[in-house]
């Protein structure tokens, strides 16, 4: 059995501390008033961060599809005090989304190996649920996020303001959907669901260590084939109410699979490193070169796939350059240039270039750091789709973000390493267990 | 490949006892030997088609395209429909050879090489079609990016149907590769039991001299392992690429980001249908049904299965983005789909696409025969609906009222496309009696991981 080290309980108690340090700085750093926020504006000068010299001053190109052209006149001040004001209220739904995804995406690529029967992945079973153990706890933190603004604590998502709906016909169409009780009944729905799944799914492989016959594997075998069935439509829509929605004017048919592309990513990636952590501690006996050869395969191949979607997504919409839809990546382009083109270097032409080589998906420390590469890829990803809708151009990766990050980094790896004390790390009775020790890749 | 240790709840993949000679011989037997009258039926019926195809195109080239029920409304209709069919069905061959091949899938190899062959006479109909279009075949070559001393016009980069022209050309380029490859020690075979002087002759010109020396073997393993890596992102490019002629454009419901991954899910569920069709049929007139086991069957429903599911969530996700981007062009367009004078070819597609896929969550239904091959021909028609929905009901109604129309085939649309059909038939039935249908060689290395006779040795030794 695994015991937490002391200095995995350190780090995590530390992050944590510093978190909320960081976050608490964010929250009482932003602006209280509209006065405070012109004054936070006229002093950060022209040179603060690289983008200001471009736009930042130019009123027209604030996300002028929200404001004014629906007759609602809010004031360019009043603007910009909502965006400050929200910044760290992004920060902190940035990281605990991005956390809780590793957790999702890591259910989904467990379900995927049960329902596939697959024969190298039984040993990772384990580390795979240790990660969805934080799936609940990540879930509340970003829940409790929503509830927060739908009782109008932020302006994350615009369309819970009565006052914006009334006057924007474009909402108005799709308050059916968009409305504040619906979305939260959908929200726990989702939740309940993969949650539920993961509970059966996990007792059902403990249950099957010391079972003389393979009746808890096919029960888990057809328990993980209905759960793909509802994730694949749940994590859609969880993209599209958690994400997409806030902008709420716009609208991408790819938008779910492109998050599940960045999710799984981020999961096998999150899985990788940590077997290799437990491995290099003396855990893990049984894992070898070549099954972290093939999670590196999964890493590389599902970021030229998200490569792939992402190139699908933003390619179509610029081609086509329909204004209700270009917009979106006009003002990630114009506003937040580093983080929207340096996603794609982080994302694929990092891992691609690394991860190409057969040897070098085979080394530990090469996996180490592409993975880290990826992962602050992949956070990026998720800071590019909410932040520019939240905040505009009144970005900054500082205190709150990093502050939340560690927060959140904090618990998930509490969280994580306290559930991979709870049953052996090697799913000893699973009939493809021995498969998955005698699987060499023919190097 | 790999460890050789299987686990036993694994289903063999080779049944009724096979040594290495008797897969040789099992293989061999319809080369070997001479067609039964069936084939001959069913030879005469498929040129016959093609015959009746070639004489349409003759009649379209010489007098027009205005030989079509195209009208100025709806510019692009069966051709375009055939077309992306066609490709479409093209798809499982690349996938089962490359992606399997990467996830060290065992049981492509009892199919591979007829998939393959799928694949390659496809993409011919396929490519048919645009050049057919074109009017004026005989000056095809214009798509070329070559100098314009030749009498063209620099082609327009910026075109997606130029993309395609990239992009069908390397597919079927690489898959041509791909699957000679894999014939090379299986054509060797036939040509060291070759017993007429002919024969041997031709079977030694197309095995390109394969000896069966380690490093021949050396070799065809690396070379397998490099055109999987190459054919898979090409197996995605292909359709993403057809859909992109198609979603770059401002046409409601045309132009959608989803089109590119959900087109290619769509290409696999089609050509995974259109295999089974073929090896159901295949595996009982040549004798194959212990190569061609109830496993393989099984699991192609599967992947039937589970590509009509993502079909049908990205038809989901389309109605309902449709509904929310509030932009009523989109709406229409839908509703349009649904309820308009076309809406039985939407729901003809529905029907075909998502719901009947469903049956095979049930186990006696994706284990039965008739079954299968019943949901297999049900796919394919439904397929071709989906191609049909997406262009003919996006052109039929378009922001101009006045213009509205309703498109229909004349005889020569049909008669093309029905040759086509035949065309695919002749190549396919030819292969068949010349081609090894089956990766024997390949086969040969799975025998004492999956064959049941050594599985049923290893279990009595364990207990």
């Amino acid at each position: 059995m695994y015991v937490v080290s002391n200095n995995i309980k350190i780090l995590s108690l530390v992050l944590v501390v510093l978190g909320l340090l960081g976050i608490g700085y964010g929250f009482y750093s932003s602006p209280k008033t509209i006065e405070e926020s012109k004054e936070m504006i006229a002093s950060m000068g022209h040179d603060s961060h690289s983008h200001d010299s471009h736009s930042s001053h130019d009123e027209k190109s604030y996300n002028s599809n929200y404001d004014g052209d629906h007759g609602h006149v809010m004031s360019h001040d009043e603007h910009v005090f909502h965006q400050l004001a929200n910044r760290p209220w992004a920060a902190v739904y940035v990281a605990a989304f991005f956390f809780f995804m590793i957790s999702l995406g890591t259910l989904a690529f467990y379900a995927i190996q049960r329902a596939a029967q697959a024969g190298w992945s039984p040993l990772l079973f384990r580390v795979m649920e240790g990660i969805t153990g934080y799936l609940l706890p990540g879930g509340i933190f970003v829940i409790v996020i929503l509830v927060l603004s739908v009782m109008h604590l932020n302006h994350l998502f615009i369309w819970m303001d009565p006052e914006v709906v009334e006057h924007d016909k474009i909402i108005k169409a799709k308050s059916g959907y968009l409305d504040s009780t619906f979305f939260l009944i959908r929200a726990v729905f989702y939740l309940s669901g993969w949650v539920i799944y993961r509970y059966v799914s996990r007792r059902l492989s403990i249950a099957q260590d010391n079972s003389k016959d393979n009746k808890n594997h096919v029960k888990n075998f057809k328990l993980s084939a209905a759960f793909l069935v509802f994730f694949l439509v749940t994590e859609s829509m969880m993209s599209w109410d958690w994400i997409m929605s806030i902008d709420p004017h716009w609208f991408s048919t790819l938008f779910g699979w492109y998050v599940f592309a960045s999710m799984v990513v981020s999961a096998v990636t999150t899985i990788a490193l940590i077997s290799i952590y437990l491995k290099s501690n003396g855990y893990l006996p049984n894992i070898n070169s070549n099954h972290l050869h093939d999670l590196a395969k999964f890493m590389f191949g599902f970021s030229v796939f998200w490569a792939y979607l992402w190139f699908s997504q933003f390619m179509l919409i610029w081609y086509s350059n329909i204004p209700e839809e270009v917009v979106y990546f006009i003002s990630r382009m114009e506003d937040y240039p580093l983080t929207f083109w340096g996603m794609v270097v982080l994302n694929l032409i990092f891992p691609f270039l690394i991860l190409i080589s057969s040897n070098f998906k085979r080394s530990n420390w090469i996996i180490v750091m592409a993975g880290i590469i990826i992962l602050i890829g992949h956070y990026v990803d998720v800071f590019n789709m909410i932040m520019p809708s939240a905040v505009g151009d009144q970005w900054f990766i500082g205190i709150p973000e990093i502050g939340s990050i560690m927060f959140f980094g904090g618990i998930f790896i509490y969280v994580v390493f306290s559930s991979l004390t709870k049953a052996p790390l090697e799913a000893s009775g699973d009939p493809f267990n021995t498969e998955s020790k005698k699987f060499v890749y023919p190097h | 490949m790999g460890s050789h240790y299987e686990a036993p709840i694994r289903k063999p993949l080779v049944t009724g006892n096979k040594s290495y000679h008797q897969i040789t011989v099992d293989v061999a037997r319809p080369i070997e030997g001479s067609a039964n009258k069936q084939w001959w039926i069913v030879f005469g019926i498929s040129l016959t088609l093609f015959m009746w195809g070639i004489g349409c195109i003759i009649y379209t080239v010489s007098t027009g395209i205005g030989t079509w029920g195209l009208n100025k409304t709806v510019g692009w209709a069966w051709d375009i429909t055939n077309f992306v069919w066609w490709v479409g069905i093209g798809h499982a061959g690349t996938l089962i050879s490359a992606v399997l091949l990467l996830f060290r899938q065992k049981w492509r190899m009892g199919i591979n090489r007829s998939a393959e062959a799928m694949t390659i006479f496809s993409v011919i109909q396929a490519g048919l079609f645009p050049v057919i279009h074109m009017g004026r075949p005989w000056l095809a070559y214009w798509i070329v990016p070559i100098p314009n001393t030749f009498g063209s016009l620099w082609v327009n980069f910026n075109s997606p149907l130029l993309w395609d022209v990239f992009a069908i050309s390397t597919y079927l380029t690489v898959s041509l590769v791909f699957w000679w490859t894999g014939l090379l020690p299986d054509f060797a075979m036939i040509r060291d039991r070759a017993v007429k002087p002919f024969q041997k002759k031709i079977y030694s010109l197309v095995s390109f001299g394969w000896s069966g020396r380690a490093k021949d073997w050396q070799r065809f393993e690396e070379v397998s392992l490099v055109l999987a890596g190459l054919a898979t992102p090409l197996v995605l490019s292909v359709h993403t690429i057809v859909s992109f002629d198609f979603a770059t454009s401002v046409i409601p419901g045309w132009h959608t980001t989803i089109f590119p991954p959900y087109f290619v899910a769509g290409a696999i569920f089609s050509g995974f249908a259109m295999v089974q069709t073929l090896l159901l049929v295949m595996r009982k007139v040549c004798n194959l049904e212990d190569y061609i086991t109830l496993q393989h069957i099984e699991l192609m429903n599967i992947v039937i299965m589970i590509t009509g599911s993502i079909v049908g969530c990205a038809y989901i996700t389309e109605l309902f983005i449709a509904w929310y981007s509030g932009v009523e062009y989109e709406q229409y367009a839908f509703l349009n789909r649904a309820t308009g004078p076309y809406w039985w070819a939407y729901w003809a597609m529905m029907t075909c696409n998502v719901f009947s896929p469903q049956f095979m969550w049930f186990k006696k239904l994706r284990t039965s025969i008739t079954f299968s091959f019943v949901i297999s021909i049900v796919v394919n028609i439904g397929m071709w609906f989906e191609r049909f929905v997406i262009i003919v009901t996006s052109l039929h109604r378009d922001y101009l009222p006045s213009s509205w129309t309703m498109f229909s085939p004349t005889f020569v649309d049909i008669g093309i496309f029905l040759g086509t059909i035949g065309f695919f038939f002749v190549l396919f039935l030819l292969y068949s009696r010349t081609f090894p249908v089956i990766a024997q060689a390949e086969v040969k290395t799975i025998l004492k991981s999956s064959g049941d006779n050594y599985k049923q040795t290893r279990d009595n030794h364990v207990k």
